[in-house]
């Protein structure tokens, strides 16, 4: 069992970096109240920049609500960390960010969703069993109107 | 009559969302006539007398593509002689995707000594078509007394950070398998690669 900082700040400059998705997966598979926003995108993915706006509205309005956003930068090359971490303080973003960086994308694409071709930005939104892939760039209302239905009534 | 109805109803609504799919192995590849980056025109119909063409959709500004271009270079060079030529198709429209636009196109072809032609699918029919997800993605389609079937779809191989550390070569273990009369096995896979500006 190797263990997995969940519960990072994004103010606390340490980014987590998955070599492996077999490391990285049980953030695709929490059984609890939480409703999971893991977005998939990377800094240099112009479409992910521009949706990074509707992950913060999201964020900043479900804050102390069972939402969590992870946003998953698959970048590569040099001083991934570096780069991700200046975009994370540039951009003003709070939400988790972690780094996978395991290059056989055919190994685990299926396995986050069989809908996924691979192609940057998808998301993937879950509660539980309950979930869906998106292989598109969301409007805020889009997003929240999913995230809406997906938290359960208590 | 009720079932019936529902079936009809059913397929009308089905087929063109499977048709909006794209390509699956086995489908037919339409024929396009595209322009080269040499200002000629290229057709697949022009490969008629190839054992059958890799068709790759790629651009300029996506670093997945640029991480494999040396590589699209060297099948190419490989396979070309084999009777597998490249092809590569930019998919991306200009206006939403600068750099990828048909001037660029010409100066990274020549710069980076492309030995393939490097085309635009000008109104995007083609990679709609074909069913083209991201850059990069491949086609590798058999030519079957003119037919160019697709026998192949997806990635180039397994590590896009580090050509030296490949173990996997799933595009050119497909056209191996070809060249030795068999199906190609995995015939579909999976990338990371950068959404198609459309």
């Amino acid at each position: 069992m190797i263990f997995v900082p969940f519960f990072i700040n994004a103010h606390s400059q340490n980014i987590p970096v998955y070599e492996s998705f077999e490391d990285y997966k049980s953030l695709l598979n929490r059984n609890n109240d939480t409703t999971y926003v893991i977005n998939f995108w990377a800094t240099y993915c112009a479409p992910c920049i521009k949706e990074m706006p509707v992950f913060r509205k999201l964020e900043k309005n479900y804050d102390n609500k069972p939402v969590k956003i992870v946003l998953t930068s698959l970048d590569f090359g040099s001083n991934v960390k570096d780069r991700v971490r200046s975009f994370m303080d540039r951009h003003k973003i709070r939400s988790k960010v972690v780094i996978l960086d395991d290059p056989d994308g055919n190994s685990w694409i299926g396995q986050v969703s069989e809908k996924w071709s691979g192609a940057l930005p998808g998301t993937l939104i879950y509660n539980g069993n309950s979930r869906e892939f998106y292989e598109k760039t969301f409007t805020y209302n889009e997003l929240e109107s999913i995230v809406k239905s997906k938290i359960r009534k208590p | 009559m009720k079932k019936l109805a529902l079936t009809i109803l059913f397929g009308l609504l089905v087929v063109p969302y499977v048709m909006a799919q794209g390509y699956d192995i086995g489908d037919k590849a339409m024929n396009f006539n595209l322009k080269n980056v040499d200002g000629n025109h290229v057709s697949l119909s022009d490969y008629k007398d190839e054992k059958g063409v890799i068709v790759i959709f790629t651009c300029n500004h996506c670093p997945y593509a640029q991480a494999w271009e040396e590589r699209i270079i060297q099948i190419d060079k490989q396979y070309d002689k084999r009777g597998y030529p490249v092809v590569a198709i930019q998919p991306n429209d200009p206006k939403l995707s600068p750099g990828d636009s048909f001037e660029n196109m010409k100066k990274r072809a020549n710069e980076k000594n492309y030995t393939f032609p490097y085309l635009l699918d000008e109104t995007q029919e083609v990679y709609r078509t074909y069913g083209a997800e991201r850059t990069p993605h491949a086609f590798v389609l058999e030519n079957q007394s003119g037919d160019f079937v697709v026998k192949y779809i997806g990635t180039i191989d397994d590590n896009y950070k580090n050509a030296n550390a490949v173990e996997k070569k799933y595009l050119a273990t497909a056209v191996d398998a070809l060249l030795n009369g068999n199906n190609p096995e995995p015939a579909k896979t999976k990338a990371i690669g950068c959404s198609i500006k459309d």
